[in-house]
């Protein structure tokens, strides 16, 4: 229980990043944090105390292999999350070079007032 | 797998601490820095939790990450404004404020306790993949054969990213001459 | 990140490098019996270019793998696992499993997981060297306040 206490902790410290703070690369730097924070919470749902990794090794029986592996499903849909986070921030890094070459400044409150 | 509760809140407050320093300091160096020690920390947790093939994956797309963003820095505003907008702060605590009543008042619905999951459709992929399929790896085999249509579109996803990326940064076009 | 750094770096890089790579490709091959698999694999193999990008300047690294090479391997990773997931359709159904699958732990086993971790593989690490290598690419130039990019040495005048 206190483990998804911190987690959400985690998560809302992400979202304050991204909403109150005026610097582009602060929300940048948020949202990352929000997909660790994501990702962290899918693979503590599928954790089984005592449990060993979903991966055969050899020497061991399929049926006591089955009882005691860990929950792999929540494990394969976290290894795409983490690679498509890493292509969202490469893109948002080449938008706000293209910011910072038209205003001059990455802050939000110069640009809103600046117009083109 | 370490089961003592202590061991899983240490590392946990470390990383909670680290991501309050990235989101909170003046420099932007610093909270790059802070922001590739809590994807280590991250990284080595779940090991811990029992997912290897996550860890190297977070590991590596960690390193990267921090070249992307030092590739965006260097040259342009190395530090931050300090003063934030007081309406969305507002906004932000109120959100805050409903969502841990929420979480509080419904927790025994929502989520398990830790340590025990819901294995219907576990149990049936681990079997099908080492008895059918014959491969070692069950992530893989649920990644690639059995859930191969997310993986097709998260293909898809990556590609148009870095093509936006080519578009974005070209070269003066015939357009501007 | 046009010039390289130091003599030290350069003679250390240039030892560690194909280690890396070697690793990078075992990653992908023997995906399906050990942790890994095509996403690691193919960011590894990318981030060793990466180092190559920061150690020995942008210059001398492209003239090796230029831009257009590695879009074209980008698009080669990309119709590669389409058409594995086509050939399915010789079962009658999408995305079905139709090669033999062989024994448990040896290198071909699994049906078509080889042939998509190779794909995947090749997409994800080309992909990232070349958004990587663009990023690179666009610098400041304080003359005259103006803000561009620059691909060659002449541009700079």
């Amino acid at each position: 229980m206190i483990v998804y206490i911190f987690i959400a902790f985690m998560f809302f410290i992400g979202i304050y990043g991204m909403m109150a703070k005026k610097n582009i690369i602060k929300m940048i730097i948020g949202m990352n944090i929000i997909g660790y924070a994501v990702n962290l919470f899918f693979i503590v749902l599928g954790y089984k105390s005592g449990g060993i990794q979903p991966i055969l090794v050899p020497g061991m029986d399929i049926k006591e292999f089955v009882e005691r592996a860990v929950n792999p499903l929540p494990q394969a849909l976290v290894l795409t999350s983490i690679v498509i986070d890493l292509s969202i921030i490469c893109f948002l890094a080449a938008l706000s070079i293209r910011i910072y070459e038209k205003y001059g400044t990455f802050d939000l409150e110069k640009i809103r007032r600046l117009k083109g | 797998m370490v089961t003592n509760i202590f061991f899983h809140v240490f590392l946990l407050s470390m990383m909670v601490i680290g991501s309050m320093v990235a989101v909170f300091s003046r420099k932007l160096i610093s909270s790059l820095v802070s922001l590739g020690t809590v994807g280590m920390l991250i990284s080595i947790y779940f090991l811990i939790l029992g997912a290897p093939d996550i860890a190297i994956t977070q590991l590596v797309v960690e390193v990267l990450a921090l070249i992307i963003l030092l590739c965006a820095i260097t040259g342009r505003d190395v530090t931050a404004d300090m003063t934030s907008s007081k309406v969305y702060v507002f906004l932000f605590i109120f959100i805050f404020v409903i969502s841990i009543l929420t979480f509080i008042s419904y927790s025994n619905f929502i989520f398990p306790e830790f340590g025990n999951t819901n294995m219907r459709v576990g149990k049936e992929y681990l079997y099908l993949a080492t008895e059918k399929l014959k491969s070692a790896n069950a992530v893989t085999a649920i990644v690639l054969d059995f859930r191969g249509y997310d993986t097709i579109g998260e293909a898809t996803v990556i590609f148009t990213a870095i093509i936006g990326v080519m578009v974005l940064l070209r070269k003066k076009g015939k357009k501007d001459e | 990140m046009n010039k390289g750094m130091s003599e030290i770096v350069k003679t250390i890089s240039k030892i560690v490098v194909p280690f890396i790579i070697i690793f990078g490709i075992s990653v992908i091959f023997y995906g399906h019996l050990t942790p890994g698999g095509g996403f690691p694999g193919g960011v590894i193999i990318s981030a060793s270019f990466v180092l190559l990008l920061l150690a020995y300047g942008r210059e001398k690294v492209l003239s090796k793998l230029s831009l257009y090479k590695s879009d074209i391997l980008h698009d080669i990773g990309a119709i590669m696992f389409l058409s594995v997931s086509l050939i399915g359709f010789a079962g009658g159904v999408f995305f079905l499993n139709i090669f033999n699958k062989g024994k448990l732990f040896s290198l071909w086993s699994g049906g078509n997981l080889l042939f998509s971790n190779i794909a995947i593989g090749l997409k994800v690490g080309t992909s990232l060297f070349l958004g990587i290598t663009l990023l690179s690419m666009a610098r400041i130039i304080h003359k005259e306040n103006k803000i561009e990019f620059y691909e060659k040495e002449e541009d700079i005048k």
